[in-house]
């Protein structure tokens, strides 16, 4: 099982902060594909991700245990 | 014990403790960045803020920061707060102070640390304007990240 967190217009969007996706080995670019479906998420396209709190390429793979944010265009400062 | 150099706090941010930490017989300067809400962008009046972070890897993020800065410029000291949750015009939303022996490392140093702020740290400001509210993303007007993930520099 993978925990998946959520922010901003995301959070919004789907109105959930975290989703516990029933998985155990994908890509992030797998996962985005899915996630954009499931929840009608076009904007996740266009957001970075982070796998254990470290920013992730679109191959890597995650795994059950792990926590996958989706990070929108930041906007700090 | 030294107090934390990378913070996020939900409370108003005081630049006396965020300058303390910095503090040093080696310096000779001390150059502080103050970021505040702003009432007017573009024309349309901010009533007020709400800032989200993803806390824990913003605080990592802060921390890497402070490394970058400190590989680049030879003995500076930096800290960092950002505050979250519900601000009002001309709160301080980020507070930035950084010790050098002198002045021309600590302004660049400052300098550096804010736009990378706003480059990789997993923070995020709605606007609530007057006539509706917005999640801002595009600072930097650099939406997309061809590379899947923005210029992160490591270690």
């Amino acid at each position: 099982m993978i925990t998946v967190l959520l922010f901003a217009e995301l959070q919004e969007a789907t109105g959930r902060e975290r989703i516990e996706v029933e998985v155990n080995d994908m890509s992030v670019s797998e996962l985005k594909d899915w996630m954009k479906r499931k929840y009608s998420l076009p904007q996740i396209d266009r957001v970075m991700t982070a796998v254990n709190e470290e920013y992730a390429l679109p191959t890597d793979r995650v795994k059950s245990g792990d926590v996958v944010a989706f990070i929108p265009p930041v906007s700090g400062g | 014990m030294d107090k934390k150099l990378f913070e996020i706090v939900e409370d108003p941010i005081q630049m006396e403790e965020v300058i303390e930490k910095v503090t040093r017989r080696e310096a000779g300067a001390i150059t502080t960045f103050l970021g505040t809400v702003r009432e007017w962008t573009n024309g349309r009046k901010t009533i007020y803020l709400e800032y989200q972070a993803y806390k824990p890897m913003a605080i990592k993020m802060l921390a890497q920061i402070g490394e970058e800065v400190e590989g680049k410029w030879k003995d500076t000291k930096i800290a960092i707060t950002h505050r979250i949750g519900h601000l009002h015009i001309s709160d301080i939303a980020v507070a930035i102070a950084v010790s050098s022996p002198h002045r021309k490392a600590a302004y660049e140093a400052n300098e550096y640390a804010i736009e990378r702020i706003k480059q990789i740290v997993p923070i995020w400001k709605k606007e609530h304007w007057e006539d509706g509210e917005t999640w801002i993303g595009d600072q930097l007007e650099k939406i997309s990240y061809p590379n899947g993930s923005p210029n992160i520099e490591r270690g």
